[in-house]
């Protein structure tokens, strides 16, 4: 019984994961259908945000869910009025740009902090026991935070008035600005918050995983399939592609160590992207945000 | 994107360049050079094999250094299975191509579009790179052949066919090198003149029309993807002959974003721009790793982000659309000026 809850944790906390990092990417994916290859990096300096805010004696709460996410959202900001916004509507240019960016971000980080970086942060909150077996406590809290971030992002889209004019944007851009609505800002909020929840999940991870300026690359695999097999709706993609590919990750690594669970996710994807082309929203749930 | 079918001459003229090149080349240059020379041929094999499945199949694969570090790593464990290089190439060029072919099927029969394509394809370089990284305890091997994880392997040299114990040296190495790039070169130079060639540029020009017309746009790009990993297969053998070992590095997010870098330099649908770009960039790489001031991956940000927003057609297009717009006579109306353009490409 014990065992049973302490891997039925470890397979939820893998799905949270896999959809908290996939959320800011899902974002942009969805509303501007650009998807972000500097993703990883966004995520890798969501964690330097934090690390480097730590050390210089900011309290660690205040680095992860302010300091993160603003400075990364500023960033995300930036490049959308410097790169993206003069290639709307060529995808294939978006996707090389934004590679671009990707290996410019890590140069610049490299050339900054170095390749390595000395300076861990330990997690904060201590271990929980379930029986016989112990869990980590922070990563509970992010089991939560990812849960209360969707809800968030739920909320804003639903119940305010930017989400309403983003989603009418997102359903047909043309028909929007015909009404008035400004598409370019809409455009540019949304690449600002997609790239602010990826420094908040970048954040989150620095002390589980440490930071390094190439860290981005070891996020961005998982993190692509996941946007691609849940398909265009935000939310409802996310949370399909991470509890299918996070679940069957975590059953195979369970069963075989962690090797074959990428692997496992990776060929899932394939055989999933070969039924079903627009990704799992693009079949059923299409409705939904 | 330019480039169409234009003949064979302008490929003969550069292979015939090449040729001279690959006969001067050792009695003008030293022999640390030859052996760097040898590295950035296999680095363009790579590109040319990009150049074809992108720039003139229409496919966006992101992925090409997957099949790339396929070729080399089937390579060093068939040569050191069968202490051999002769098999070891074929099941190289078999093993990648075949991997090509299972993927492509999934991609291609599922008509995913082209941008998931590329992610799909890069997603599938990054996971070979962390498995192979794991793969470094004693129990990962194929055959006698140990697979190494992190620190990769050594490489068996090329020995002539069928005859295992007369390796090659390194400046012989180069005239392989040099002769496979000279024969791939032209080998896709003439498959874009072959009819199965004009249909590829037709399903990527209007894949609908295409379709219409009867041709099944499916196994048009599923047969010019699996070439296109074989070909890179070839330049994964050469690759880890120069270098002497393979390691996962080859698949990693730098290399599979440099392999873009020279297409997109070189140019989207010419043969010989990439190539070039490749070489051209291979001596920057080389001179930015020797200094410490500016980031290899800064420098090459920066390129990529240029080219695509103020050159996006590359190089080669832009130099040959350059030379057509001198040569064609001022007086011309506008009419013909515009029938010329669409009748000149570039394909080279």
């Amino acid at each position: 019984m014990d065992l049973f809850v302490a891997v039925t944790f470890q397979l939820v906390y893998g799905i949270a994961n896999l959809a908290l990092i996939s959320l800011g990417l899902a974002i942009i994916f969805g509303m501007m259908r650009v998807i972000n290859l500097a993703h990883g990096e966004f995520l890798m300096l969501g964690g330097y945000t934090v690390v480097v805010a730590t050390n210089a004696g900011v309290n660690i709460w205040v680095a992860m869910l302010i300091l993160a996410p603003l400075v990364v959202g500023v960033i995300g900001v930036i490049v959308e009025r410097v790169i993206i916004r003069w290639l709307y509507g060529r995808m294939v240019d978006t996707l090389l740009a934004t590679w671009g960016l990707s290996l410019l971000l890590i140069g610049l980080v490299t050339s900054i902090f170095g390749a390595s970086t000395a300076t861990t942060i330990s997690p904060p909150l201590g271990i929980i026991r379930i029986g016989d077996y112990s869990a980590s406590g922070y990563e509970l809290f992010l089991i939560g935070v990812t849960l209360v971030l969707f809800l968030a992002v739920f909320a804003t889209l639903k119940l305010t008035k930017l989400g309403l004019v983003a989603r009418g944007t997102m359903q047909n851009p043309e028909m929007s600005s015909a009404l008035g609505v400004s598409t370019t800002k809409i455009y540019m909020i949304t690449f600002g918050l997609g790239a602010a929840v990826t420094g908040l999940a970048g954040g989150l991870l620095a002390p589980v995983t440490g930071v390094l300026p190439t860290i981005g690359a070891t996020y961005i695999a998982k993190a692509f399939i996941t946007v691609i097999s849940g398909g265009s709706a935000i939310l409802a993609g996310t949370a399909a592609g991470s509890i299918l590919l996070g679940g069957i990750n975590g059953i195979f690594s369970f069963l075989t160590g962690p090797t074959l669970g990428e692997v496992a996710l990776l060929v899932a994807a394939i055989i999933l992207l070969r039924l079903m082309p627009r990704g799992i929203t693009g079949r059923f749930f299409r409705k939904s945000l | 994107m330019t480039g169409g079918n234009t003949g064979m001459r302008p490929v003969l003229i550069f292979a015939l360049i090449g040729t001279v090149f690959m006969f001067g080349a050792p009695y003008v240059l030293q022999l640390f050079t030859i052996i760097n020379l040898t590295t950035a041929i296999a680095l363009a094999v790579l590109a040319l094999s990009l150049a074809l499945v992108w720039g003139f199949g229409g496919i966006l694969c992101f992925g090409q250094v997957a099949f790339f570090g396929l070729g080399a790593y089937a390579y060093t464990m068939g040569a050191i299975n069968f202490g051999g290089s002769t098999w070891a190439i074929l099941v190289a060029i078999l093993v990648s191509s075949a991997f090509a072919a299972i993927l492509g099927y999934f991609v291609f029969f599922g008509r995913v579009s082209d941008v998931y394509l590329g992610v799909i394809t890069l997603t599938v370089t990054l996971i070979f790179f962390s498995l192979i990284r794991r793969t470094s305890g004693p129990e990962f091997k194929i055959g006698i052949a140990q697979i190494g994880g992190f620190n990769g392997v050594t490489s068996p040299p090329l020995n002539l066919p069928w005859d295992t114990s007369s390796f090659l040296f390194p400046e012989q190495v180069f005239y392989v090198a040099m002769a496979a790039l000279i024969l791939c070169y032209v080998f896709c130079g003439w498959l874009m003149n072959t009819h199965f060639g004009r249909v590829c540029v037709g399903i990527r020009e209007n894949e609908l029309r295409a379709e219409l017309l009867g041709y099944d746009s499916r196994l048009y790009k599923l047969g010019i993807f699996t070439i296109s990993a074989g070909i890179a297969a070839i330049g994964g053998v050469l690759f880890c002959n120069g270098v002497g070992r393979i390691t996962p590095d080859v698949f990693n997010l730098y290399n599979a974003a440099l392999t873009i870098i020279w297409v997109i330099v070189g140019g989207r649908g010419t043969l010989i721009g990439p190539i070039a770009a490749t070489f051209g960039l291979f001596y920057l790489t080389s001179a930015l790793g020797g200094q410490s001031t500016l980031n290899n991956n800064l420098v090459l940000g920066v390129i990529l982000i240029f080219f695509v927003l103020l050159v996006p057609k590359g190089v080669a297009p832009t130099i040959t659309d350059w030379v057509a717009r001198r040569r064609r006579p001022r007086k011309a109306s506008r009419r013909a000026r515009r029938t010329m353009r669409r009748d000149e490409g570039s394909n080279a």
